[in-house]
C-alpha cells in the first residue's frame, strides 16, 4: 500500500501493491481455473447426449477451428512480445504488438461466431440436446472470457496513451497478458477435448 | 417486456399481505427518519461508500443479525405448523417455501455473513495491517452479498418465493415442474451473493499471505486467522463450482437448454453432485473460522497457550482437503452404487478424525486452565458436548447402508441443526461477546448475555433432541403435515415449545444489544479480557487506520507475552510515520444497485430490460479502471492527537478514541 518503490524489480512489481495485486490475479486464476474445469466436467458427462441431433461429427467444421486455433495461438505469442516490449520500455513497440493482439483475438472471435451462426442454421441449437447445451456453454464462456479481455485491453490502451508506463500501467498490462494467456491455455483443452476428441469419437 | 405485472405481487394469503404492508411501513420509516434526523449525509459518508475492513465488517454483522430474524421467523412459522397433527396453518406450498427460504438465508446469509463480518473485523487486525488487501473489492464483496440477500429475500412477497428445498434438485426445480419465477430468484440471487463470497476469499488470501506484521510466521498466526485462510481457500476451490451449477440452472429456467432437464438427454443427477461439491465444502467454509473463534475464546478464558497449535493447523488443513472428496454422502441412496458409497462412506468418517483432534485440543487447552466463565466462554463451553452429539449422529449417518433408514427423515433433520447451531451460531454469539468491545468500546451485558446463553441452548436442545426420535421412529423432513394415529404429535409439540425458548433467547440478545448501545459502560480498555493477540493491544473501538505503529512479532500469543515481558504500550512519537489509507468510493455501492436491477429483471425473464441493466455493470467496471485515486496519507499529528486520546503519559491505557 506504501508508494515506495523498488527500482530493481521490473515495472510491475515495483510497488507493494502491485506485488498484492498480481498474486490477487494469480489466485483469481485459481478460480477460473475451477470454473472452466467444472464446464469440462459437463461436457465430459453430457458431450455424448445427442437425444438424436446432431453429434460432433455432423456439424464440426476442423478447418475453421484449425483457424480459430491459430488465430488465438498466435495472439498469445505476440502478447508475450508485448510484455517483453514493456520491460524495455519501448511504448511504441508495446503498443504495435498489443493491438496486433487485439486483432487477432477479434479474428478468432468472429470466426467463433460465424461457426455458431453455422450451427445454429444446420438447426444444431443450445436447446436441441444436452450435448449442445454443454458445447454452447462451454465455448461460449470461453467466448464471453475473450470478449470481456477485448474491451478490457481497449481500456488499457486508452490508459497507456494518457499515462505512459508507469508502475500502474504496467501492473495493469502483466495483468492482462496473464489472463490472455490463460484463455489460450483453456483454448488449447477446448480443442483438445471437444473438438480433437469428438471428430475421432 | 415480459413482466406480468399483475403477477407480480403475491396476495391473498394474510400472513404474506401483513409482510408487504410491515415492509413498506418500514421503508417509510427509514426513510422518514434519515430525511427528520438529516443523516443521509453521514448514512453515505460513514457507510455506504466506507472500504474500512471494520465497517464492512460490522454491516456483514447486522445483515446477519436481520437475515437471523428473517430465518428464524421461517423456522417458527415451521413449528407452529408442525406443533400439532393436521394443522392446516400453513398449506403444503406455503410450507415448502419456507422450509426452502429458511435453509438458504440461514446458511447463506446469516452464517456466512456473521462469519466473514467478524473475518473482517478481526483479522487484519490480528496480523497488525491497516486494512484488507483490496479495501474497495472488499466494499464490493460486501454489496454484492448485501444486493443478493435482498434480491433473494423480496422473494416472498414479489413473484412468489422458491419453493424447491435449499439443495433445489433437478427435475423439481427445472422449468417442467416449476414453471413460476420464484426458483429463478435461487439461480440469480445467489449468483450475485456469490460473487461477493468469492472475491472474498481472494482478498482474505492475498491479505493474510502478505500483509502479517514483521516476525509473524505462518505458524505464528492467531487460530482464527489460520482458519480463516484456510476457508478463503476451499471459498476459491469451491465457489466456482456453485457459480457454474447456478449458471446451468439459470440456462435451463430462462434459456430452455437441457442440462438437468430429464428430456433430450439432460441429467439431474448432475445437479447434485455439482451443488454438493460445492454445498460440502460450504458446510467447513462456515464450520472452520467458527472453530476459531472457538480456540481464541478457550485461550483466552483458559489463560493459556492453545493446545496443540500445530495438530490444529493439521487438522483444519485436513479437513479443507477432506471436505472436497465426501461430497457424494448427501445423497447414498440416489443409485451411486456400493463402490462409491462405500468411498465416500470411509471419507465421511474420516473427518472425525481431525474433529475429534481438535476436540480434545480444546479440551486440553481448559485442562488445568483457570477457567473465566464469562459469557463467550459459556458458549464454548456449551459447543463441545452439542457438537460432540452432532459429530457422533453425523458419523451414524456416514455408514451408508445404515443412511439407508436415515435418510430424508427428521434424523437427519436434527443432526444438521446439532452440527450447525452449536458448531456455527453459539461460535457467532461467542465471538460476538467476545469482540464487541473492539468494535464499539462498549461491552455487551454480561448478565443479559448470560440469561441469552440459558435460554438459547435450552431451547435449542428442547428443540432439536425430539427430532432425532421423531426421525428414527419414521417422521419424514420437509412434510408439512401428519397424521394423528401416527403417533408422533407430543414430540412435535415439545420441539415447537422449544422453539419459542430458542426464540425468547434471542429476543433477548437483540435486547442485549439495544441495552448495551444505551446504557454500558463506555470507559472499557482496549484489553478488556487480558487477552492474546495483538487485536487488543490497540485501542477500543479501533482507530481507522488500526495501529500507530505496527507492532513487532516474536512468538505465538503476542501481546500476552509482551504484557508478560512487562512492556508498556508507550509510543515513541519519533517512531509515528504518515500512514497510507485507501479513499472511499461510491462504487461498490452502485455495482450492488446495478446488479441488483439486472438480477431482477433476469428473475422475471425481461430479457431486453435485464441487457440494458447489465450496460450499468459494464459501465462500473469501466469507471473502475480509469480510477487512479491512490488513496491519502494521514499526517503525523492527526495520529499523535488520536493516540492521546486513550494512551496515558506513562504507557498505561485507559479511555475510549474519539
Amino acid at each position: 500500500m506504501s508508494a515506495n518503490v523498488n527500482h530493481s524489480l521490473p515495472l510491475e512489481y515495483q510497488t507493494e501493491q502491485n506485488r498484492l495485486n498480481i498474486l490477487g490475479f494469480w489466485i483469481f486464476i485459481g478460480a477460473e481455473i475451477v470454473l472452466f474445469a467444472t464446464l469440462f466436467a459437463v461436457y465430459g458427462v453430457l458431450g455424448h447426449r445427442y437425444a438424436g441431433g446432431p453429434t460432433p461429427s455432423d456439424i464440426f467444421k476442423l478447418n475453421d477451428v484449425l483457424i480459430e486455433t491459430l488465430l488465438l495461438l498466435t495472439s498469445s505469442f505476440t502478447c508475450g512480445l508485448a510484455v517483453f516490449f514493456m520491460r524495455q520500455r519501448n511504448m511504441k513497440q508495446l503498443l504495435v504488438w498489443f493491438v496486433i493482439t487485439l486483432l487477432l483475438g477479434a479474428g478468432f472471435l468472429f470466426m467463433e461466431i460465424r461457426e455458431f451462426i453455422h450451427y445454429v442454421h444446420e438447426g444444431a441449437t443450445m436447446q436441441t440436446s444436452a450435448f449442445l447445451s454443454s458445447f454452447f456453454v462451454l465455448l461460449g464462456t470461453h467466448g464471453a472470457h475473450v470478449t470481456f479481455g477485448i474491451i478490457w485491453a481497449i481500456m488499457l490502451i486508452i490508459q497507456l496513451l494518457q499515462r505512459g508506463l508507469t508502475p500502474v500501467t504496467a501492473r495493469k498490462m502483466f495483468i492482462i497478458s496473464l489472463y490472455w494467456h490463460f484463455l489460450d491455455v483453456v483454448w488449447i483443452f477446448i480443442f483438445t477435448f471437444v473438438y480433437l476428441k469428438g471428430m475421432v469419437g | 417486456m415480459g413482466i406480468k405485472w399483475n403477477e407480480m405481487l403475491v396476495g391473498g394469503d394474510p400472513l404474506l399481505v401483513g409482510s408487504q404492508i410491515a415492509i413498506v411501513l418500514t421503508v417509510v420509516a427509514i426513510v422518514v427518519g434519515l430525511t427528520y434526523f438529516k443523516k443521509w449525509g453521514w448514512l453515505w459518508r460513514e457507510w455506504l461508500t466506507t472500504v474500512d475492513h471494520k465497517k464492512i465488517g460490522i454491516m456483514y454483522i447486522l445483515s446477519g443479525v436481520l437475515m437471523f430474524f428473517r430465518g428464524g421467523m421461517d423456522g417458527l412459522l415451521m413449528k407452529a405448523q408442525t406443533a400439532r397433527p393436521e394443522m392446516s396453518f400453513l398449506d403444503a406450498q406455503h410450507y415448502n417455501e419456507i422450509f426452502t427460504t429458511h435453509g438458504v438465508i440461514m446458511i447463506l446469509f446469516m452464517a456466512m455473513p456473521f462469519l466473514i463480518g467478524l473475518m473482517n473485523v478481526v483479522v487484519p487486525l490480528q496480523i497488525g495491517a491497516r486494512d484488507v488487501a483490496f479495501p474497495q473489492l472488499n466494499a464490493l464483496s460486501f454489496w454484492l452479498f448485501f444486493s443478493g440477500a435482498m434480491l433473494f429475500n423480496i422473494s416472498f412477497v414479489v413473484g412468489g418465493s422458491p419453493d424447491a428445498g435449499w439443495t433445489s434438485y433437478f427435475p423439481l426445480a427445472g422449468k417442467e415442474f416449476s414453471p413460476g419465477i420464484g426458483n429463478n430468484y435461487y439461480a440469480i440471487a445467489l449468483q450475485i451473493a456469490g460473487l461477493g463470497t468469492l472475491m472474498t476469499g481472494i482478498n482474505f488470501i492475498v491479505t493474510i499471505l502478505k500483509m502479517r506484521a514483521p516476525g509473524m510466521t505462518l505458524m505464528k498466526m492467531p487460530m482464527f486467522t489460520w482458519t480463516t485462510f484456510i476457508t478463503s481457500i476451499i471459498i476459491v476451490a469451491a465457489f466456482p463450482i456453485f457459480t457454474v451449477a447456478l449458471a446451468l440452472m439459470t440456462f435451463d429456467r430462462l434459456y430452455g437448454t437441457h442440462f438437468f432437464t430429464l428430456s433430450s438427454g439432460g441429467s439431474d443427477m448432475l445437479w447434485a453432485n455439482l451443488f454438493w461439491l460445492w454445498g460440502h465444502p460450504e458446510v467447513y467454509i462456515v464450520i472452520l473460522p467458527a472453530f476459531g473463534i472457538f480456540s481464541e475464546v478457550i485461550a483466552t478464558f483458559s489463560r493459556k497457550t492453545l493446545f496443540g497449535y500445530t495438530s490444529m493447523v493439521i487438522s483444519i488443513v485436513g479437513i479443507a482437503f477432506l471436505s472436497m472428496i465426501v461430497w457424494v454422502h448427501h445423497f447414498y441412496t440416489m443409485d451411486a452404487g456400493p463402490a462409491v458409497n462405500s468411498f465416500f462412506s470411509i471419507t465421511t468418517m474420516l473427518i472425525a478424525v481431525p474433529t475429534g483432534v481438535k476436540i480434545f485440543n480444546w479440551l486440553f487447552t481448559m485442562r488445568k486452565g483457570r477457567i473465566q466463565f464469562t459469557t463467550a466462554m459459556l458458549w464454548a463451553l456449551a459447543f463441545v458436548p452439542n457438537f460432540v452429539i452432532g459429530g457422533v449422529t453425523g458419523v451414524m449417518l456416514a455408514m451408508a447402508a445404515a443412511d439407508f433408514q436415515y435418510h430424508n427423515t427428521l434424523f437427519l433433520v436434527a443432526h444438521f441443526h446439532y452440527v450447525l447451531i452449536p458448531g456455527v451460531v453459539f461460535a457467532v454469539f461467542a465471538g460476538l461477546y467476545y469482540w464487541w468491545p473492539k468494535m464499539f468500546g462498549f461491552m455487551l451485558n454480561e448478565k443479559l448475555g448470560k440469561y441469552h446463553f440459558w435460554l438459547f441452548t435450552i431451547g435449542f436442545n428442547v428443540t432439536f433432541m425430539p427430532m432425532f426420535f421423531l426421525g428414527l421412529k419414521g417422521a419424514v423432513r420437509r412434510a408439512y403435515t401428519y397424521s394423528a394415529e401416527s403417533g408422533f404429535a407430543p414430540l412435535f409439540l415439545v420441539s415447537a415449545i422449544g422453539s419459542i425458548i430458542l426464540a425468547v433467547g434471542f429476543a433477548v440478545f437483540c435486547y442485549n444489544i439495544y441495552w448495551s448501545f444505551r446504557y454500558a459502560k463506555r470507559n472499557v480498555s482496549h484489553d478488556p479480557w487480558d487477552a492474546r493477540t495483538l487485536e487488543w493491544m490497540t485501542a477500543s473501538p479501533v482507530q481507522f487506520y488500526n495501529f500507530a505503529v505496527v507492532p513487532e512479532v516474536k512468538q505465538l500469543d503476542a501481546f500476552w507475552h509482551m504484557k508478560k515481558r512487562g512492556e508498556k504500550l508507550t509510543l515513541k512519537e519519533s517512531d509515528i510515520k504518515k500512514i497510507h489509507m485507501p479513499s472511499n468510493s461510491g462504487l461498490p455501492f452502485y455495482m450492488a444497485v446495478v446488479f441488483g436491477i439486472t438480477g431482477f429483471f433476469l428473475v422475471f425473464e425481461a430479457h431486453i430490460a435485464a441487457a440494458v441493466a447489465a450496460i450499468g455493470i459494464v459501465v462500473g467496471l469501466i469507471i473502475r479502471s480509469f480510477d487512479y485515486n491512490d488513496g491519502y496519507y494521514v499526517s503525523v499529528d492527526e495520529i499523535k492527537e488520536t493516540e492521546r486520546t486513550w494512551r496515558t503519559v506513562e504507557g498505561g491505557t485507559e479511555n475510549h478514541v474519539g
